[in-house]
């Protein structure tokens, strides 16, 4: 089975945000980034299904994004994926769904594969399209929110997350693409050997331009601003023995829920 | 091209609270032209009849045998044929997982994006989602031209029923769907075990999230709990790691909760948790980053250390019933 897997570099989960001089977007300076967390379980679900099929099988990992977008491929190779593609592009803040999954459909499409996952959502963004318009792009069937993937002899049965604690399964002929809910897993860690290894996997880069993909937004982010406050939050300040203290009083004789 | 076309999503043979909370966004849209709302299904009209009630200026049945149970496949070529027939400006729908799982490929099908979880609209129009898991709002417009696709996050727009007009009758489309085209096989919805802890109806409940670290630090948030005769919940990550049963995710994805106290340990507070959490009546947070989205909903907070202030409350509350 050949599955293919994009995942994205995002911004570490608890890094310092701040938006940028232009208002546009974030500041990127001095900001750690990392594998967006559902496309580390996607391609958990793609290694794990690799070793279950056996030998014959391959885990193609695809990205698109900036030159130190590589370091988090390097780490989904040390995990244990087979080999990359990499879409060099600096201007993926620019970019919408549509347009971020043409270049990612342009390069999938020559490999055949016969799945190919992503996580449900990005970290940054959320928008949690670009996995379902792969799908359409490529001409595949899909299923989103997918917790489990099991191979069938027709093709695949997948267990769907549905609202408020109920699932669904469902059955895919392929080749099929998925996008990939958190949890379903247990996320495995690089060993030392992967690393080395890593290292003399093929990484083969290739610019948005050479893809020939039209990149027109047909939506754009205008303005990036901070959140205006729903509720005004009464803040308590002091050592943590005060603050407690001062909770219990609001809580008793303001809020009168104690 | 003219008019706002609103895809009401229905659940148990009713039309979901969140789809008429989109409606609300969708008369926004509209102003003075009126939506048309569209109902979908193998047998619409009891819920054309439903629809019929709430003032829209007209009601689509979009009925096929094929559209129950749900597909992608079923739904992306009703649609399609939908739009392509009607050629509104605007498609507004529910953020729900079903519009997840398709509205992106609609929007495809016409060259679109779709400008996903909208929290308000503004002049021009405007829509502004957050980003950052919360801790930013963007503002988007649609520069193509062509339908704009729209989907409305929930609790951002207030669902008010609108005065019942008479002389509303639903029309009924008939897309054209053949067995074949539906490429997947949809099972029975299903649970996994069944649900033991109903904190639906919990008085107080003690949430925690990443910030706790640890599974070994969850009988921090335990001792809080049983002090203040709490209910324990989390948020999907404690959940995904297994530190606590999956029946106590509060959430879109877990259960939604109205306590009179609800108490957020840690809990950064993305979206996906604050739908489930925030019609709580008193509202705690108690997180390190004093700019955490939790806080924009909280009626008291903590920006501090949990591992300081927590046992430090717990202490408070034990001495105030001694």
């Amino acid at each position: 089975m050949k599955i293919i897997v994009a995942i994205k570099q995002v911004p570490e989960r608890d890094a310092p945000i701040r938006i940028d001089a232009a208002g546009k977007w974030i500041e990127e300076a001095n900001l750690q980034f990392a594998l967006n967390e559902p496309d580390a379980y996607a391609l958990e679900e793609a290694l794990q299904l690799k070793e279950s099929a056996g030998a014959g099988s391959e885990v193609i990992v695809i990205s698109a994004g900036p030159e130190r977008a590589g370091t988090t491929i390097r780490e989904a190779l040390a995990k244990g994926a087979d080999r990359a593609i990499h879409i060099v592009c600096d201007d993926l803040p620019g970019r919408d769904a549509l347009s971020v999954a043409r270049l990612l459909a342009a390069a999938i499409k020559p490999e055949n594969p016969d799945l190919v996952l992503t996580g449900l959502q990005s970290e940054d963004l959320g928008l949690g399209q670009t996995g379902v318009i792969l799908g359409e792009l490529l001409g595949l069937p899909h299923a989103t929110l997918i917790l489990k993937v099991e191979k069938t002899e027709a093709g695949i049965k997948v267990k769907r997350e549905l609202e408020e604690g109920w699932f669904q399964s469902i059955e895919l002929p392929l080749p099929a693409a998925l996008t990939i809910q958190s949890g379903g897993n247990k996320l495995r860690y690089a060993t030392l050997m992967g690393i080395k290894r890593a290292k003399t996997k093929e990484l083969r880069t290739v610019t948005a331009a050479e893809l020939g993909v039209d990149s027109a937004p047909v939506a754009v982010m205008e303005q990036v601003a901070l959140p205006t406050k729903q509720k005004s939050t009464q803040m308590l300040d002091g050592a943590p023995k005060e603050a407690a203290a001062a909770l219990v009083e609001k809580l008793k004789f303001e809020a009168r829920v104690l | 091209m003219s008019g706002v076309l609103l895809i009401l999503e229905d659940r148990d043979d009713r039309i979901t609270r969140l789809s008429w909370e989109a409606g609300a966004a969708a008369r926004q849209l509209a102003g003075e032209s009126g939506v048309t709302a569209a109902v979908l299904g193998a047998q619409t009209e009891a819920l054309g009849a439903e629809a019929a009630s709430q003032g829209f200026a007209r009601i689509l049945r979009v009925e096929h045998p094929l559209l129950a149970p749900y597909t992608a496949d079923g739904f992306l070529l009703a649609l399609e044929q939908l739009i392509r027939a009607d050629s509104p400006e605007y498609v507004v729908f529910p953020h729900s997982y079903q519009v997840r799982d398709y509205a992106p490929a609609l929007a495809c099908r016409f060259g679109q994006v779709l400008i996903s979880d909208v929290i308000g609209i503004g002049q021009g129009p405007t829509f502004t989602r957050q980003f950052m898991q919360g801790r930013l709002n963007a503002t988007y417009r649609q520069t193509a031209s062509g339908p704009c696709f729209v989907s409305v996050q929930a609790g951002a727009f207030r669902a008010e029923s609108a005065e019942a007009q008479t002389g509303v009758t639903p029309e009924t489309f008939s897309p054209t769907i053949k067995a074949t085209q539906i490429r997947t096989r949809p099972g029975e919805p299903f649970r996994e075990s069944a649900q033991t802890v109903d904190l639906g109806s919990a008085q107080r409940i003690v949430a925690v999230g990443r910030g706790i670290k640890e599974a070994s630090n969850i009988p921090l948030v335990e001792d809080l709990a049983s002090t203040l005769g709490a209910e324990l919940a989390a948020s999907r990550p404690i959940c995904d790691s297994g530190w606590m049963p999956i029946e106590r995710q509060v959430g879109s994805s877990g259960q939604t909760v109205a306590p009179r106290l609800y108490l957020a340990v840690g809990i950064s507070g993305a979206i996906q948790h604050l739908v489930g959490m925030k019609g709580s009546q008193c509202i705690v947070a108690i997180n390190k980053d004093a700019d955490a989205p939790i806080f924009e909903v909280a009626d008291y907070g903590i920006a501090g250390d949990l591992f300081e202030v927590v046992p430090a409350l717990t202490d408070a509350l034990k001495a105030t019933k001694a």
